[in-house]
């Protein structure tokens, strides 16, 4: 009955309904993701370092540990520097989400269950995605404070590098679906994923994407123990947990590429497809979670010398070589 | 410190613009109380400067204005990771002035205190240093093996970081029934514990990346900068107040000194491992073998009033050579007290080590020299 009616509507106030719809629906989508990831890495990080507190808040598997923090965060302080730039300084965590938000719009989370499927799919991601830089760095340049100034410095450093391999690593599978659409690329994988054509494709994508997400070994633009907390330093209660939100965000949206691109999205025996697509995608972000409970951080010049010299080369190698193995098997 | 002193380096067509940046004291890293006065190019450090003096209490003067007993509550504060050895090294000193004989059963105790608190120390170094590396873990791993001991300690003399537990010629009390054994089950599952750690970091690469070679503190600059303990044996040298200039019952126990060859983090981070387990061994000797008797001399005088004169005490502590200089004009109290603390000299080397890193790599610096800010500014 709702779609007969909004059908009665002129095309313009169709389109704003559309957009209203899938902002809220995306909006809620996050904020649960987010709730839960508060609680999934409390809890696995909790069993990793023998934490008592996250296991037990609440009685029964730590539940309560996401609303005690969440209540916290609405209840600190909201500092603003005397000699920041207020405006950006108030607008940066809100440029950073948004970013996140909008990549939302093309990600398949089951046949059907997308809000736009465009034919340039990964490429738009990629290009939304970017706008976190200009955000974060926003931030940090607006703090007037020098821990966060070099935060930000090595934010727009990071994520410019890791960008390069990044998109280097997905040209391989779009070889192979021969679309940039990312519905059309799930069923492409329909036989086989394509994890087992482009395993080192995978291994790129995957480690440039924890790059990008500034996630541990890669969390150099906040690095509590050097720079204090880098480009959030000055930041505290909701502009602070928008920043958190965005890297949740974007946490899910590497996970959710990869797969789409990888991991065959929702397709899978038994299940509806939606919980395939979300298992794979919790199962990667477990696994950067796991990172974070196992390894130091990478000092910045390391962090660098792994893009380019590392993950770069290996990137090119990995498109010659398909390109190669695709030429010789016709 | 003049930024002035060399011009900013000039790369190519880039003029590098250096920042005077304030390490500290209100950062992780730093403890809370340290200050470093950086110039930085970029991230590069060109100078740092250790300003100390923030949590400064004026200790050595309290000292001259208490009783010889009422100071060894005080010695607890300066260095709080290790308070069993800052009370040791005192009454060393001042039985040194009285001298008196400790009892074998109290000596035993004494060096399974010292042992049990190097173990506990080193495991909040462990987690204080990885930390500043940025990983979390094995901070909590430490605490978790640290919270056995201090259960043994709390058991002995009811306190968990302050202990107020040695006394001149002995120790103020027995240690209970069930420590022997409490101290035995919590050895026996450190062996364990040890190699968790080291298949934690020691084969982590990035770890190996952040240390190896940074902040090399060559055997010379070790030895013309005073450094002591495992900074000093990180360097090469294999200089262990236990073994070269014995005290208590030290020389009856068989273990190593551990010593490095570059003086890098890599090389304290292992050696502190190492003697971590060597610790361990002592204490399987020590609660063996430990006899029956007295705890504290038989004729000791309720007011101590050592003798004219000045004595020296000290200690392998830790974090190094803790020692204490106490000089008697045959008062109840002492006419002045100096105390030599291993990380106030220790850190006094930073600026050898940290020339042209960057500030990742002070980070990883600062934590392996291990400082106890207490004890540096007393």
């Amino acid at each position: 009955m709702a779609s007969a009616l909004i059908q009665r509507l002129p095309y313009p106030a169709q389109l704003l309904v559309f957009i209203l719809f899938s902002s809220v629906a995306v909006l809620g989508f996050i904020v649960v993701m987010a709730l839960f990831m508060i609680w999934f890495e409390r809890k696995i990080i909790g069993h990793l370092q023998s934490r008592i507190g996250p296991l037990h808040v609440g009685k029964y598997f730590g539940w309560a540990q996401p609303i005690a923090d969440t209540l916290k965060l609405f209840l600190k302080e909201d500092i603003v520097p005397r000699n920041a730039d207020k405006v950006i300084f108030t607008i940066a965590p809100v440029v950073a989400f948004v970013s996140s938000f909008m990549a939302y719009v093309t990600i398949p989370f089951a046949k059907n269950l997308v809000a736009k499927d465009i034919n340039m799919g990964i490429l738009y991601i990629f290009a939304v995605s970017s706008f976190a830089t200009i955000g974060i760095f926003m931030g940090g340049w607006a703090s007037n404070n020098k821990y966060s100034l070099l935060g930000a410095m090595r934010v727009a450093a990071q994520i410019v590098s890791y960008e390069v391999p990044l998109l280097l690593s997905v040209l391989g599978v779009a070889m192979l679906a021969e679309t940039l659409s990312l519905t059309r690329i799930v069923e492409a994988q329909r036989n086989t994923w394509y994890v087992f054509y482009q395993p080192v494709g995978f291994f790129i994508y995957f480690t440039a994407g924890v790059a990008e997400v500034n996630r541990l070994p890669f969390d150099i633009p906040e690095a509590e123990a050097e720079l204090v907390a880098g480009f959030h330093t000055e930041y505290s209660g909701l502009k602070w947990a928008f920043f958190f939100l965005s890297e949740y965000a974007n946490m899910f949206i590497i996970s959710a590429v990869a797969t789409v691109l990888f991991l065959g999205g929702w397709l899978g025996p038994f299940l509806p497809g939606l919980i395939w697509f979300l298992l794979k995608a919790f199962f990667l972000m477990f696994i950067m979670v796991w990172v974070r409970g196992t390894y130091p951080r990478l000092r910045v010049d390391q962090m660098m010398g792994f893009c380019w010299k590392f993950l770069l080369p290996l990137a090119f190698l990995n498109i010659i070589l398909t390109g190669l193995i695709m030429v010789l098997a016709g | 410190m003049n930024t002035e002193n060399s011009p900013p380096a000039n790369r190519g067509l880039l003029e590098v613009e250096r920042l005077y940046l304030n390490m500290g004291p209100q950062h992780p890293s730093t403890h809370g109380v340290l200050r470093i006065g950086l110039v930085i190019e970029g991230e590069r450090i060109v100078d740092a400067e250790p300003d100390v003096g923030y949590l400064h209490r004026s200790i050595e003067k309290i000292a001259e204005k208490r009783t010889y007993l009422q100071f060894i509550p005080l010695t607890d504060r300066l260095d709080y990771v290790a308070a069993m050895s800052n009370n040791f090294a005192y009454v060393l000193a001042v039985e040194s002035l009285l001298e008196i004989e400790v009892p074998r059963r109290a000596q035993y105790i004494r060096v399974i205190m010292a042992e049990l608190q190097r173990i506990a120390s080193h495991l909040v170094w462990m987690g204080a240093f990885t930390n500043d590396l940025g990983a979390a873990t094995p901070l909590l791993y430490g605490f978790r093996e640290r919270e056995d001991i201090l259960d043994l300690y709390e058991m002995t003399c009811g306190a968990r970081l302050t202990y107020n537990y040695y006394r001149f010629g002995g120790v103020s009390r027995d240690i209970p029934t069930g420590f022997v054994p409490g101290a035995k089950k919590f050895i026996s599952g450190f062996w364990k514990k040890v190699d968790e750690y080291e298949e934690l970091l020691t084969e982590n690469e990035i770890f190996l990346k952040r240390t190896k070679g940074v902040g090399v503190l060559s055997r010379e600059d070790a030895i013309s900068y005073a450094v002591s303990g495992p900074m000093l044996r990180a360097s090469g040298v294999k200089w262990d107040l236990r073994k070269d200039r014995p005290y208590s019952v030290y020389p009856e126990f068989a273990f190593d000194v551990p010593t490095g060859e570059t003086g890098d983090c890599w090389d304290r981070y292992k050696v502190r491992i190492e003697e971590m387990r060597q610790s361990r061994r002592i204490l399987e000797q020590a609660l063996d073998g430990i006899p029956e008797g007295e705890i504290l001399p038989p004729k000791l005088p309720r007011t101590i009033r050592p003798k004219k004169g000045e004595a020296y005490g000290s200690v392998e502590a830790p974090r190094g050579e803790l020692g204490f200089y106490v000089v008697s004009d045959g008062g109840t109290n002492p006419v002045r007290l100096k105390i030599r603390p291993p990380c106030f000299v220790n850190l006094g080397s930073l600026a050898a080590m940290v020339h042209n890193c960057l500030i990742a790599d002070l980070v990883a610096i600062l934590g392996s020299i291990d400082i106890v800010l207490g004890e540096v500014d007393r």
